[in-house]
């Protein structure tokens, strides 16, 4: 089974319009799985992780409902079948 | 938060005997809620006693505002300082087309005095700010946040987390909203979900990438729900939880969300007093907006508001002098664009710059110039002259 990773509207121009991404690629944790995400769509990458590696302190990562801040970060498991949703602020009202 | 049955607490702890009665009027109107069940007399009575804060007046202010005022909230409070705009109108349901060129706060009034002349509103023609927050924050049970921009969310949850206010959230982006409650007495605040601001330019606005007209609707009478459970104490409000929803796949997805221990507002408090939240978030006098090709800009509004707060700004006006004769800005000194070059001398690039033309096409050139001349701090007046006299003054011959 793959990895989906949901992505919000405002970064599917990073990802030629997709909204839900397949991860087929064996992945322990969510770096793993990003890193498969960066190796087709670099771009989209940029918009979630800074060019240190590390998470953007105004996006939200979520394995399952859990946000990866209050697990293990990047380092976060991320089981076969898991749904990873990135969630970036919005300020729109 | 939670009383012993599992409902959530209220935000205020009146007695029976303390709650407002209600009117012969006032009991055929909510007649609906009388006999709904975790509502009834005593319930209605808390929601007339109820002073709800409602922090900007556009898209999810608008139902916000309806439905609370239609649902007999006593004393509703509205922030805005900005003016109806025709692109307002596809989503924003306070305003009219009649009210284009009003004030919003003006048109908000009349709306909800419509819906219902028993909600006294406390109007609050002003941007909030650091200065002014926590005095307009003070007196109400609870607070809706319907701005539009990073610095004035963080703005109003830190004041909400100071003075122990909830902070009913909620914010779009073209199809996708979120909502949540913040600042309640142990759930998380907006710091702990969003830690720090995006960098300026890194998330575009409604402005910029469009908003489903709609979306507001669906967010705010989220927001409007989640406002009366705090006001009534029933149900299972979203504090701890981030619904996320999807119009376009209509997906509503609920995400746990924690206070962060080493959060600097709910958290280690570190935070003791409100900051510059537009230093913070990198826009100078709010939200900056920008064109397709970049350039920073200004609505002739925030600039109207940024010179009565007095900010040091050189206004530049890049129009030719034939044009500058006929019509100007207080306070604006001519370089037409042809001299924009031989002119960088007498510019300070410490200074924030406003360049403006008749409808902000040259300025958008002139604002290039001097981004590749160096210049940081340069702005361009959205819409230029002509929207400035339609929007701020109509003193301003339009031509």
């Amino acid at each position: 089974m793959a990895i989906s990773v949901v992505l919000p509207h405002a970064l599917t121009p990073y990802s030629r319009g997709s909204s839900t991404l397949l991860i087929d690629e064996p992945c322990a944790t969510v770096a793993d799985a990003l890193a498969a995400v960066a190796a087709r769509l670099p771009a989209l990458t940029d918009r979630v992780l800074t060019e240190q590696g590390e998470l953007r302190r105004h996006v939200n990562v979520f394995v399952g409902e859990e946000s990866i801040r209050f697990i293990d970060g990047l380092a976060t498991t991320v089981a076969d079948g898991a749904t990873i949703t990135i969630v970036p602020a919005v300020s729109g009202g | 938060m939670r009383d012993d049955d599992g409902n959530v607490r209220r935000v205020q702890a009146s007695t029976a005997d303390e709650l407002p009665r209600l009117s012969p009027q006032e009991v055929l109107r909510y007649s609906r809620h009388l006999i709904l069940p975790n509502v009834e007399l005593a319930g209605q009575r808390r929601i007339k006693a109820a002073r709800v804060l409602v922090v900007g007046a556009g898209g999810l202010g608008s139902p916000v505002a309806l439905y609370l005022a239609a649902a007999g909230v006593g004393t509703l409070g509205l922030v805005d300082f900005d003016i109806v705009d025709v692109t307002n109108l596809h989503r924003q349901l306070l305003h009219g087309t009649k009210d284009v060129g009003r004030p919003k706060l003006d048109s908000a009034l009349d709306r909800i005095r419509d819906t219902n002349p028993h909600v006294h509103v406390e109007p609050y023609e002003t941007r909030l700010t650091s200065a002014n927050a926590l005095q307009i924050l003070r007196d109400y049970d609870l607070v809706v946040d319907g701005t539009d921009n990073f610095a004035t969310r963080y703005l109003t949850n830190d004041a909400c987390v100071l003075l122990g206010k909830p902070n009913v959230y909620g914010s779009i982006f073209r199809f996708e909203g979120q909502a949540s409650v913040f600042a309640t007495a142990d759930g998380p605040c907006y710091r702990c979900l969003i830690p720090e601001p995006p960098p300026p330019g890194m998330v575009p606005s409604c402005a910029e990438g469009g908003v489903l007209g709609v979306l507001p609707g669906m967010i705010g009478t989220i927001q409007a729900a989640e406002a009366l459970k705090l006001i009534l104490g029933v149900g299972d409000t979203l504090a701890g939880r981030l619904l996320l929803v999807n119009a376009l796949t209509m997906d509503f997805r609920t995400m746990r969300l924690r206070r962060d221990p080493e959060c600097p507002a709910c958290g280690t408090r570190t935070i003791k007093e409100l900051i510059d939240y537009d230093e913070y978030c990198g826009t100078p006098g709010g939200e900056t907006h920008y064109d397709r090709d970049g350039v920073a800009e200004i609505t002739p509004t925030e600039l109207a508001a940024r010179l009565r707060d007095g900010a040091d700004l050189d206004l530049i006006d890049v129009r030719e002098p034939g044009e500058w004769e006929v019509a100007r800005l207080p306070g604006a000194r001519l370089v037409p664009l042809g001299t924009l070059a031989a002119s960088l001398a007498t510019l300070d690039s410490a200074r924030e710059i406003v360049v403006m033309c008749r409808s902000g096409q040259r300025s958008a050139n002139a604002a290039r110039q001097l981004q590749a001349a160096g210049f940081r701090k340069v702005r361009n007046l959205a819409g230029g002259i002509l929207r400035w006299s339609a929007e701020v003054d109509p003193t301003v011959p339009r031509y």
